[in-house]
């Protein structure tokens, strides 16, 4: 099968050079995020052509040599990225073995770290590098059968060393040559158009080299740091502002989103005739489910370069995607995509489209104000809280039935929201935040959500994997976006695991069922069995921890349908507040490529899902952003997060999947059925605070 | 207004003139190049930009220069110098970071803490290691491995 990454790059030079010194470059589209896949890829490489890991240099995603492969995203980068490696490595062999029998005059050669040896004559890929070309179509099935060296076994994460040692390592800590500093001036709310701005009292200030107003946009260039930082503040107390807020507030979300203007779209729908009927009389349970909006809150803010000169704009970034940020960098400056070129440099961690693209923007505009000098720009963490694009806050109705056995026999779901995708390129006009602001600009329209082949976004996960008799689902994408949202890690399969599995164990709960027996009579897959059957081992369930305000939650989702199967326990004390006691998850990624890496994946993701489930929202009032600094804004710290036990799966007979999403919604399910559990309080609208309990005692009374 | 201010970093001294309000992380990161020490969130919420002022973990976020003058200050880079810190060396042999960009500033305290630990003879315990790092903020979910990490360092093991 082709991958879409093997068809837009389909040569061996395009993904592998290899070089007379003894190294390997391999180039791929996927960015290192902080999750690993630089590690990942480079042993897959190794393996492919029977070299030594050590050997294998990963070369950053750019636009200039580097593969199209659209975003790092969807828990893909090993299953698109990894495979097209493999295969192109693979090829790349085959085509050195039959040189290296050539050069010989032999009809076998066996590979050793690259030499190519048969009885005591050997030559080598550093050897031959010259006289065998790469630029050769290869297809996904290319090679024969090779050994596991590199995959499987835990390599340590190549980037980890400098960033424990503090050295230059992060876009933050790139230096160039004559490097100037630059500050963007976001507007005090959403709305608001600049209404003065005198930039000569800025220009004055020590160190400025530009002021870039345009629009609404405002810009400042210095010679450091920290000349930035002032002329920002002074252009901040400088501006006046005016121009209506949107009305929406925190506190009406839930109405805005089930009440504004919908594209609604149908990802299942039942025969009606031939079910429907069945189900009349039967037991009915029906319930909606919400989350907030969620913030990225990565540590590091967003970051980026630019320099504009005679050859054109260059961008260091540390966005998801290269490929499509040219494109939108490209259509906001109206110039010919050629024009510019946009290398990955690594960021701090990224969960989802944030504010890197953005950022490279704003660097884009300010460097063309100083031709011939690269401007560095950060964002303040209020810009980061408060202005990159957030995880979109949803609704999701559900209703079953359920015959006298407690069989599920229909499943019917509604989700509401904005749609999870405004990554650049892929709207129709750009999605970057100062284009939005510039006088010959235009706002950023509503998100999309990405199609039903690629895992939609609203829909995601919101058809269960059990077996519930007929199935009707409608996605209802908002067609106007107040509050900018976009893609943040599981997309919706965040809420719909959590209310799939709410839900479940509310009808195991009405046919007097274990919830674990209960999803075990209503699935078939037997993966999705065994990771079930593995957590129940791992914590023994059904043994509950003790305790009056003691509880034990199950989750289980495989991810998209299509990606890792997840099954989460956790045990939590829900007094004041809930705290988690303990952890367990099972998961089966296929084969493991990285089995550390894969851990680190999956417990993080959890940490995380825990965090977004039991404390965060985004929260604004006349179009500002309150929750724009830590105080507001709180996660989950060191105090908060419990003792967590991850068993893999590992399944070396079957293709290698994602992990970097699959703990989400199994991690949320399981927090808020640990959270019934412990009070008989069902909470169905996260985050899972003692407010929100309050609110469904109330409701429940 | 400019003024001028001395200060020892990692052992050389340094003379920098700017505002006195401004925070010692961008003299280190912009005047003194010194870029190991991060950027978070400017308000001394997160860690990101620990330091050791005359020993002690402050945030040089939002240390003004005014109140560093004529202290010493020590930076993660120094901590991995001649040889890397215990800490440093657990850290790497469990894995204990993901995007690692908490890292410099909960290298920094920790090394403090496995100093203390050290030189009292005792190994720190879970709970003692989560409530020094409590107000150092990680998203990637790293936690538990830098706990481990920073608890074998003060046991000698790394």
């Amino acid at each position: 099968m082709a991958t879409p990454s093997i068809e837009a790059n389909p040569l061996i030079s395009q993904w592998i050079d290899i070089s007379a010194t003894g190294v390997v470059r391999a180039r791929t589209g996927k960015s290192e995020l902080g999750q690993g896949i630089a590690t990942a890829l480079a042993q897959i490489v190794a393996d492919a052509l029977g070299v030594d890991v050590s050997r294998v240099q990963m070369q950053a995603p750019g636009t200039g040599s580097g593969p199209d492969e659209g975003f790092t995203a969807g828990s893909l980068s090993v299953q698109h990225s990894g495979s097209a490696l493999d295969a192109a490595g693979r090829a790349a062999r085959n085509l050195f073995e039959v040189e290296a029998c050539r050069a010989m005059g032999v009809d076998e050669v066996r590979l050793d770290d690259g030499w190519f040896i048969a009885g005591e004559r050997r030559t080598s890929y550093w050897e031959l590098a010259s006289s065998v070309g790469l630029d050769v179509a290869f297809d996904a099935g290319a090679g024969g059968n090779v050994g596991s060296r590199a995959i499987g076994t835990s390599l340590p994460r190549r980037d980890l060393v400098d960033k424990v040692l503090g050295a230059p390592r992060f876009l933050h800590d790139l230096r160039l040559p004559g490097m100037l500093f630059g500050r963007v001036l976001r507007p005090p709310y959403r709305g608001a158009q600049l209404g003065s701005l005198e930039p000569g009292a800025v220009a004055a200030l020590p160190g400025v080299e530009a002021v870039v107003v345009d629009g609404s946009f405002v810009g400042v260039v210095a010679d450091t740091e920290i000349h930035a930082r002032e002329a920002l503040e002074a252009a901040r107390v400088n501006a006046t502002w005016t121009g209506a807020a949107p009305g929406v507030t925190t506190a009406d979300v839930r109405t805005f989103l089930t009440e504004a203007a919908a594209e609604s779209t149908p990802l299942a729908t039942r025969d009606e005739d031939a079910s429907l009927a069945d189900t009349v009389g039967q037991a009915r349970l029906s319930a909606r489910y919400s989350r907030p909006f969620l913030a990225h809150g990565s540590i590091g803010p967003s970051v980026a370069a630019a320099l504009h000169d005679d050859a054109g704009l260059r961008v260091w970034t540390h966005t998801q995607g290269v490929y499509p940020l040219r494109k939108d960098i490209a259509r906001a400056l109206d110039v010919p995509v050629d024009a510019v070129s946009v290398e990955h440099v690594e960021g701090a961690g990224c969960y989802g489209h944030n504010g890197a693209d953005d950022v490279a923007y704003d660097a884009a505009l300010l460097a063309f104000a100083v031709p011939g000098r690269p401007v560095h720009v950060t964002w303040s963490r209020e810009d980061e809280l408060g202005w990159a694009p957030f995880g979109p806050a949803m609704v999701v109705d559900i209703e079953s039935t359920c015959d006298g056995d407690g069989t599920i026999t229909s499943w019917t779901w509604n989700g509401f929201g904005n749609g999870h995708s405004s990554r650049p390129s892929t709207l129709r006009t750009p999605s970057l935040l100062a284009f939005a602001s510039q006088s010959a600009g235009h706002a950023i329209p509503p998100s999309n959500d990405p199609p039903m082949t690629a895992g939609q976004g609203t829909g995601r996960n919101a058809i269960p994997g059990y077996e519930v008799g007929a199935v009707t689902a409608v996605a209802h994408r908002l067609t106007e976006m107040p509050i900018r949202a976009s893609a943040l890690r599981s997309l919706g399969a965040h809420l719909n695991v959590f209310a799939i599995e709410q839900h479940m164990d509310d009808l195991a709960q009405h046919a007097g069922a274990d919830p674990l027996e209960y999803r075990l009579r209503h699935l078939v897959d037997p993966r999705g069995r065994a990771v079930l059957e593995r957590v129940a081992e791992m914590c023994d369930w059904p043994t509950r921890p003790t305790g009056d305000a003691a509880g034990r939650g199950l989750g289980f989702a495989r991810y998209k349908g299509t990606g890792a199967w997840c099954a989460v326990v956790v045990d939590v004390e829900a007094e004041e507040r809930i705290r988690m006691q303990r952890m367990w998850i099972a998961v089966d990624v296929g084969r493991v490529v990285n089995p550390d890496g894969v851990v680190n994946q999956i417990e993080g993701g959890a940490i995380q899902s825990a965090s977004w489930t039991l404390l965060e929202q985004v929260r604004f009032a006349d179009g500002r952003v309150v929750s724009d600094t830590w105080e507001e804004y709180p996660i989950l710290t060191f105090n908060d997060v419990p003792p967590i036990e991850v068993s893999l799966l590992d399944r070396p007979d079957q293709p290698w999947l994602g992990a970097g999403e699959a703990s989400m919604g199994p991690t949320a399910a399981a927090l808020g059925n640990a959270l019934m559990d412990a009070t008989g309080i069902r909470v169905r609208a996260l985050p899972l605070t003692p407010e929100s309990i309050i609110a469904a005692m109330e409701l429940q009374a | 207004m400019e003024t001028s201010h001395t200060l020892d970093v990692n052992g050389v001294q340094h003379d920098v003139t700017c505002d006195p309000q401004t925070p010692l992380l961008w003299v280190l990161r912009d005047s003194l190049g010194l870029t190991g020490t991060r950027f978070g969130c400017g308000a001394g919420s997160c860690g990101a930009c620990t330091v050791l002022l005359d020993g002690a973990p402050v945030h040089s976020c939002d240390t003004p220069m005014w109140s560093a003058d004529g202290h010493a200050v020590t930076t993660i880079e120094h901590l991995g110098r001649p040889e890397p810190h215990p800490v440093q060396r657990a850290l790497i042999e469990h894995q204990a970071g993901q995007c690692g960009y908490c890292l410099s500033g909960i290298t920094v305290r920790a090394s403090v803490l496995v100093d203390e630990a050290h030189s009292s003879g005792r190994t720190l315990t879970d709970a003692e290691v989560r409530e020094a790092l409590d107000g150092h903020l990680c998203r990637c979910g790293a936690h538990n491995r830098i706990v481990a990490a920073v608890i074998d360092a003060s046991a000698g093991q790394a």
